[in-house]
């Protein structure tokens, strides 16, 4: 974590299949944000947005990284990850389409409700993704 | 309802993140659900939730939606990493026989 001028930058890597880690960046975001006194609904979003966005990265990605940069008035979310990337963006946007193969859905992934709640908890969400590149997801979420 | 209260109730084993020494956390309602990112979507803080998934995510996700416990159903076997990460982050683990349906009319029977 650095702060200057007022903006905390937080940093985490997110490993492929690493789920013994579960969720160890939305919680470290999360208390973060506890600490600064962050409204609890906004928190709470923040901890659907990250803990989505990291999970995706582990299960679907070759993996990636979470960067969240809290200004005075927003906070802003990015995940990013190197590949393999999303074929159809708008498909992989809708309710319930998930490609989580069976072992993972055992483990009670595979709704197909990760992005959209992504979206839902996000004031500004975007998403682009090449094929054998990479996704980026980025998310605002305003402080007021 | 206090959580003391429930385990009583309900005759639930105890198996780790519960200090009954401390402060009684409340129970305000339940979720019942297997897919993680249905209860992202849809749990309210202080539900109780009642599933089979037992994989150590399912902590990540009670902590990050501070619901008031987990109560896993069918005596279904809890994975070791569940149980050490219920206590690191002190969220409520239980586990009962009973179905979650069977769980959930008791609670609905308790006025939860
Ligand atoms: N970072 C990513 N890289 C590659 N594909 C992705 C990535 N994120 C999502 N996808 C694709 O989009 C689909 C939908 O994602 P979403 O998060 O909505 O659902 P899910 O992860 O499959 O299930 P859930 O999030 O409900 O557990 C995924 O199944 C996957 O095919
Ligand atoms: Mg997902």
């Amino acid at each position: 974590m650095d702060d200057k001028s007022g903006v905390i930058n937080l940093e985490y890597e997110v490993i492929r299949y690493d789920f013994s880690k579960a969720g160890q960046a939305s919680s470290e975001i999360k208390k973060v944000l506890k600490q600064l006194g962050i409204n609890s609904n906004i928190v709470r979003k923040v901890a659907i947005a990250t803990y989505e966005a990291e999970m995706n990265i582990a299960i679907h990605s070759l993996g990636g990284r979470i960067i969240v940069t809290i200004t005075e008035s927003n906070i802003n979310i990015s995940a990013l990850d190197y590949g393999p990337g999303i074929e159809n963006i708008k498909l992989a946007m809708e309710e319930g389409f998930s490609t989580a193969p069976n072992n993972i859905r055992e483990l009670g992934f595979g709704a197909g409700m990760g992005l959209p709640n992504m979206k839902r908890c996000s004031d500004v969400f975007e998403i682009c993704s090449k094929k054998n590149k990479g996704t980026k997801v980025d998310m605002k979420i305003s402080l007021n | 309802m206090q959580i003391s209260k429930i385990i009583e109730k309900l005759n639930l084993e105890i198996i780790a993140g519960y200090d009954k020494t401390k402060e009684d956390n409340k129970a305000e309602g339940v979720f019942i659900c297997d897919l993680l990112s249905l209860v992202m979507a849809k749990s309210r803080s202080l539900d109780i939730w009642i599933t089979i998934q037992t994989h150590v995510n399912v902590i990540a996700v009670a902590s990050l939606m501070e619901l008031s416990a987990i109560i896993i159903a069918e005596d279904m076997e809890i994975d070791e990493d569940t149980i050490v990460k219920a206590d690191e982050v002190n969220v409520p683990l239980f586990k009962s026989k009973l179905s979650a349906y069977e769980l959930a009319s008791k609670l609905s029977e308790l006025g939860v």
